[in-house]
């Protein structure tokens, strides 16, 4: 390949949009075990795209692929223009990667952590402090403390420093909130917000399916594949029947009854609340499922029609035989 | 802000203890990572322990697994002393983590083997338990293979059946659906209910609120205290909150501690 190939500018197609993912699939074991199959899907400039779905779902197999650490068996993707494999060292520079393991020398101090990054990628702590600022303050206090000894929820911030050290036009975040407590996430979610205001485009993974509605588009994944990508508000709306919520006195007791029941098609713990879809529904359903529990003899029996969430939509995706196109039946 | 505490059991007058704590306390030095704590977990009853990160929930279940001292207090875990009778408690409850529950490298029929033995399970009822162990897990095909190869679903699935098998008085579940899909988490749940019905107490951990909601009380940690124990009903009325992650973001949003 000649040399000026590898120096291309990004074209301007990809100007737009940052993170372009093309038919990708790759196996492990020669083969043997399939980790993402035909993937595609774009972000654009400026979005908070959220790639939803559970462990070993793929997740971490295509952040690795377009941050140029893992080859594709097929496919093609361009990250700020640049392609993942022709031009993996454009792409390393004006990328910035929070990987899910703790990825910093846990034997470097806060301080030196940073300074190590900043100066990887041939910049300062000062350069772009700006950006980090916000986030920084919050473990300042800390800045002679060891990486190892910080709480779960000061290191997430520390490597979301050192990712941003170099200010990159992407950001990659593979699972920053698993495990973490509510209140983390939250705030977690909240300096995401303030990032993509600064114009960065950021693709961020999550088990957590609550989470999916901080993002402007969404991707479901599940083993491999891409279930469905649109909006939050879209995908939950794209759910193909009517969704019930239950509940009574027994809660388990409703749930085994409304499985045993022919009519039901599916039946799902929801917090405080069974959620049902029925097999034919003829708009009656909050009638008969309502009369159902109490030939059961249940007690304080409630049950609405209700608005499906993304998690309702991720399962009946991922329990569905039928090929996902996002227009469900 | 004074903790909002029903001491009240769900129904005292059939229940036995599974679990009761007075005062318990554990310190390092001069920092009091479980700050006199009291609260009593009936026998059968699903028992949900949250807190911030950080806020001594992994401390206070190592002691009442006996696997630490108090440094003050009282508790008892199926009858037996957290002082005196470690050994004791030890054999009379299950314990599963999203960390460490298996060995990857034996097949599910191995580790079943090799905990059950642990446990003291008689050779011939391993023999006779394991396999219809495996048949109901729906894993007969995989029941040779090597229990790294499955997917994270299953091996929470296994482990939560493995931590069962020497037919413990108590199960501790440390986030034991972490990661886990949305369809296999639930099913995770139909089990512990099903554990729940047969007499089980299940004690556990999750940072899903949605998870909090399916148990039958629910204590909420901060700073080392027990800032709140309820039903999950009673603690959204109480706080006015439509669902649980709201009264866990009211109460843990002032923690000053995080984990480390």
């Amino acid at each position: 390949m000649k040399r000026n190939n590898v120096y291309t500018h990004p074209d301007a197609v990809s100007a737009d949009t940052p993170i372009i993912a093309d038919r990708i699939s790759k196996s492990y074991n020669k083969g043997t075990v399939p980790a993402l199959s035909d993937v595609s899907l774009e972000v654009k400039k400026g979005e908070l795209f959220g790639l939803i779905g559970p462990d070993g779902a793929g997740k971490t197999t295509l952040f690795r692929i377009l941050t140029t650490l893992l080859l594709a068996d097929s496919g093609q993707a361009r990250v700020s223009g640049y392609d993942v494999v022709q031009n993996f060292k454009q792409i390393r520079r004006t990328v910035g990667y929070m990987p899910g393991k703790f990825s910093l020398y846990q034997d470097l101090t806060v301080q030196e952590n940073l300074t190590f990054f900043a100066t990887l990628f041939g910049t300062s702590v000062a350069a772009h402090y700006e950006l980090i600022k916000d986030i920084y303050e919050q473990i300042k206090p800390f800045s002679d403390r060891r990486a190892g000894k910080l709480s779960g929820g000061m290191k997430q911030k520390l490597a979301l420093c050192c990712a941003l050290i170099h200010k990159p036009e992407v950001l990659f975040l593979d699972e920053p909130t698993t495990g973490v407590d509510v209140v983390s996430r939250r705030e977690f979610w909240e300096m995401l917000q303030q990032l993509k205001q600064q114009g960065i485009t950021i693709l961020v993974s999550t088990p957590y399916m609550e989470e999916a509605v901080r993002c402007d588009r969404i991707a479901l994944i599940q083993n491999g594949r891409i279930l469905q990508v649109d909006t939050p508000a879209r995908i939950a709306g794209a759910f193909p029947v009517k969704l019930y919520a239950a509940k009574a006195a027994s809660i388990y007791g409703l749930l085994k009854d409304l499985r045993a029941w022919n009519q039901v098609e599916s039946c799902y713990a929801f917090g405080e609340w069974l959620h049902v879809t029925l097999r034919q529904d003829t708009g009656n359903g909050t009638a008969l499922i309502r009369e159902y529990a109490e030939t059961r003899a249940h007690k304080q029996v409630i049950i609405q029609c209700i608005a499906p969430t993304i998690e309702d939509r991720f399962i009946q995706l991922a329990t569905s035989n039928a090929l996902p196109n996002g227009s469900g039946h | 802000m004074d903790p909002v505490i029903n001491h009240q059991p769900p129904s005292p007058a059939t229940a036995e203890t599974a679990i009761e704590c007075r005062e318990l306390t554990k310190k390092f030095g001069d920092f009091i990572a479980v700050d006199r704590i009291s609260f009593r977990v009936q026998r059968c009853e699903i028992f949900g322990f949250l807190g911030a990160n950080g806020a001594g929930k992994t401390t206070a279940m190592r002691m009442l697994c006996g696997l630490s001292y108090p440094s003050s207090g009282h508790a008892t875990v199926a009858g037996f002393d957290v002082y005196r009778q470690q050994e004791k408690i030890k054999q009379h409850i299950g314990y599963m983590s999203q960390k460490f529950s298996l060995y990857d490298d034996l097949t599910p029929l191995e580790n079943i083997k090799f905990f059950g033995g642990v446990y003291g399970v008689a050779e011939k009822e391993i023999r006779e338990r394991s396999h219809d162990l495996v048949r109901s897990l729906g894993l007969d095909r995989e029941a040779n293979k090597l229990v790294g190869g499955l997917p994270l679903g299953w091996k929470q699935k296994l482990a939560f059946a493995v931590a069962l098998f020497h037919r413990p008085r108590i199960v501790f579940l440390d986030e034991p659906t972490g990661g886990v899909d949305p369809v296999t988490r639930r099913q995770f749940w139909d089990m512990i209910y099903e554990a729940a019905e047969k007499g089980v107490t299940i004690f556990v951990t999750t940072h899903y609120m949605d998870e909090s909601e399916y148990c039958n009380r629910v204590t909420i940690m901060v700073d080392g205290k027990i800032e709140a124990l309820d039903t999950p009903a009673n603690l959204k009325h109480r706080f006015a909150c439509d669902n649980m992650d709201e009264v866990f973001y009211r109460l843990a949003r002032t923690a000053r501690r995080s984990d480390s």
